[in-house]
């Protein structure tokens, strides 16, 4: 007799996806909030109206030129280092997977502090420099591992000695600058969203739909190598293939967010465990979860240190580390109760 | 489906692992792999599902060559089960799903989905459908890996060391359900076992591997405590409790 186990899947099925749908909606809700809040308050009305370029000039321009630009930058940087973190930590079966162990953010803050302190960059030069330093690491992270062959392990261990190397020559190059050099410098590797424009928006918004799109596309084969590596062969995916096109795209996201907004931290290791613990390991909906959580973490980030610390100018990098690794660790231990 | 094994012959780093083995597996029989540790029976499953490639020799299923069918084409055909399953969060209905992944381009359909349904109704385990798979003890586990074989709809079944990490009682389930499956699916099974008497017990035959070289295919009655004492280097007697062979270590 048929106990409709199949029915209880699809019904599962359906339950997540009001879930994730609701989980959109807030953030969509919290980010139009989070518009109105500011030194230059404002009521939602109001802020319909900026956005619909009907209210007066100022608003207009409080809203278009900067509080948009920052939240939209917001919630693309955080939907694209949660989905990095997620490729990462699933492709290399390493729950510690993310964009910093793999020493991607460490290598763009390597390469915007050689910019500035040795060839006094400007913005554009320094967002150059931090894309080639994460592609950089990327580089010699996948060189390493498809030459030497190294296990998704040693990826991991490669990832923390090139982080410390990486940290160590930018310690190096802010020793011998100059007070205003490393001033800049050490400002740039603190994360801020606040320092973007609409192109740059725009590029990091292509390449983090372009990365979900991929997730998606892949979700059950990603669920087969949550199953180890050898069950995925077997089930006839070509695990190398799918594993260094993955980490190749998911650190080209990365290498975007970190080269126009700095180093943000935790928010691509904590936004796929959250997610996990949501709706379980399912890619089908564990991709477009971590999305939405990477989103709003780092809108919410945001919004604190813009509100609560109230100058407006306080790097969010500082405030996900401060709230990440709480976080992370509760999560540990509520996992391992 | 006739499963093939024509004199693969394999190699790590000029060390020789396997050399020159070759031996046929009919349907609805089941072969178990013998040997002592490093004998060669893992690597000789990954050479059978293509996940290693012999430098020598071929694998044959109904007399097409295994580099033809390609890594899905494989799935289609043979289903592996390994001795442990990675600690995953799937939920067992999810981890079972799996195996439909070669019959299908994009998502699961009904169909899919009501054919799990039915294995883990056949199989006794739709009280566990929708645990999640790292919270299963280890007979359960070893059963849910079986049924995700299943779901694949495989001719030949491959079992590395499928009870080793089992309690008696889940032992002797697990190979009683292989058993069954194998006569009334019509499967090619080849096992790799280690412990003699459940190798005994359960197959048809028993393939013992000698430092990378068939060393002798017998059927159960026919195995002698020179053969035990050949392959394993240890004294024993076979004695027989009913039709079955026992070995005892003296």
């Amino acid at each position: 007799m048929s106990r409709g186990l199949a029915e209880t899947f699809w019904r599962n099925a359906k339950k997540k996806q009001k879930l994730l749908f609701g989980l959109a909606a807030t953030t969509a809700v919290v980010a139009v909030a989070a518009l109105s809040f500011g030194t230059y308050a404002m009521s939602p009305i109001h802020v319909l109206k900026s956005l619909l370029r009907m209210a007066e000039e100022t608003r207009v321009v409080v809203v278009w030129n900067i509080r948009l630009p920052r939240i939209a930058a917001g919630l693309s940087v955080g939907a694209g280092l949660a989905l990095a973190g997620l490729f990462i930590q699933t492709l290399l079966r390493n729950p510690l997977g993310s964009p910093s162990t793999l020493g991607i953010s460490q290598g763009a803050a390597f390469g915007a502090s050689c910019v500035i302190v040795l060839f006094h960059a400007g913005p554009f030069g320094t967002a150059l420099a931090a894309f080639c330093g994460s592609l950089g690491a990327t580089v010699l992270i996948v060189i390493l591992g498809r030459l030497r062959g190294l296990t998704p392990e040693a990826v991991i261990l490669a990832g923390v000695a090139l982080s410390s190397l990486f940290g160590a020559g930018t310690v190096l190059l802010q020793v011998l600058s100059d007070e205003t050099r490393l001033a800049m410098a050490v400002a740039w590797s603190f994360g801020d969203v606040g320092r973007s424009n609409w192109p740059q928006i725009g590029w990091l918004s292509l390449s983090v739909t372009c990365l979900a799109g991929v997730g998606y596309w892949w979700r059950w084969h990603l669920n087969a190598l949550d199953m180890g590596e050898e069950p995925a062969k077997n089930l006839g995916i070509s695990v190398e293939s799918l594993r260094w096109q993955g980490l190749i795209l998911a650190a080209l996201v990365s290498a975007l967010a970190t080269a126009f907004h700095g180093v943000i931290a935790f928010v691509g290791l904590i936004a796929p465990h959250a997610a996990r613990r949501i709706v379980g390991a399912d890619h089908r909906f564990l991709v477009p979860v971590s999305a939405v959580l990477g989103a709003a973490l780092l809108l919410l980030a945001d919004t604190f240190s813009r509100l609560i610390l109230g100058t407006g100018s306080f790097p969010v990098g500082v405030v996900t580390s401060f709230l990440g690794a709480p976080l992370f660790l509760s999560l540990l231990l509520k996992r391992r109760a | 489906m006739i499963l093939s094994v024509l004199d693969i012959s394999f190699h790590y780093n000029s060390h020789p692992i396997l050399e020159r083995v070759r031996f046929h597996v009919r349907p609805g029989e089941m072969i178990a792999v013998c040997g002592v540790n490093g004998a060669g029976k893992s690597t000789l499953l990954r050479c059978l599902n293509g996940i290693l490639k012999p430098q020598r020799g071929s694998v044959l299923l109904d007399g097409q060559d295994l580099r033809l069918l390609g890594p899905k084409g494989i799935a289609r055909s043979m289903a592996s089960v390994p001795q442990k399953g990675a600690d995953s969060e799937l939920t067992v209905f999810e981890v079972v799903l799996l195996g439909r992944l070669p019959h299908r381009q994009w998502g699961p359909t009904r169909h899919d989905t009501l054919a799990v349904e039915k294995i883990l109704e056949t199989m006794d385990l739709a009280d566990l459908a929708h645990r999640r798979f790292s919270t299963l003890s280890g007979g359960e586990a070893q059963k849910v890996l079986l049924a995700k074989a299943l779901s694949q709809q495989p001719k030949v079944l491959l079992l590395d060391e499928p009870t080793n990490h089992l309690d008696l009682k889940n032992q002797l389930d697990v190979m009683r359900l292989v058993q069954s499956i194998t006569r009334r699916e019509s499967l090619a099974v080849v096992a790799a076992i280690h412990d003699l008497n459940t190798a005994l017990r359960f197959s048809d035959r028993l393939l013992f591997l000698r430092q990378g070289r068939i060393d002798e295919v017998v059927a159960p009655g026919e195995v002698t405590a020179e053969v035990v004492r050949r392959i394993y280097g240890v004294e024993v007697q076979v004695c027989r409790i009913g039709e079955t062979p026992v070995v005892v270590p003296l």
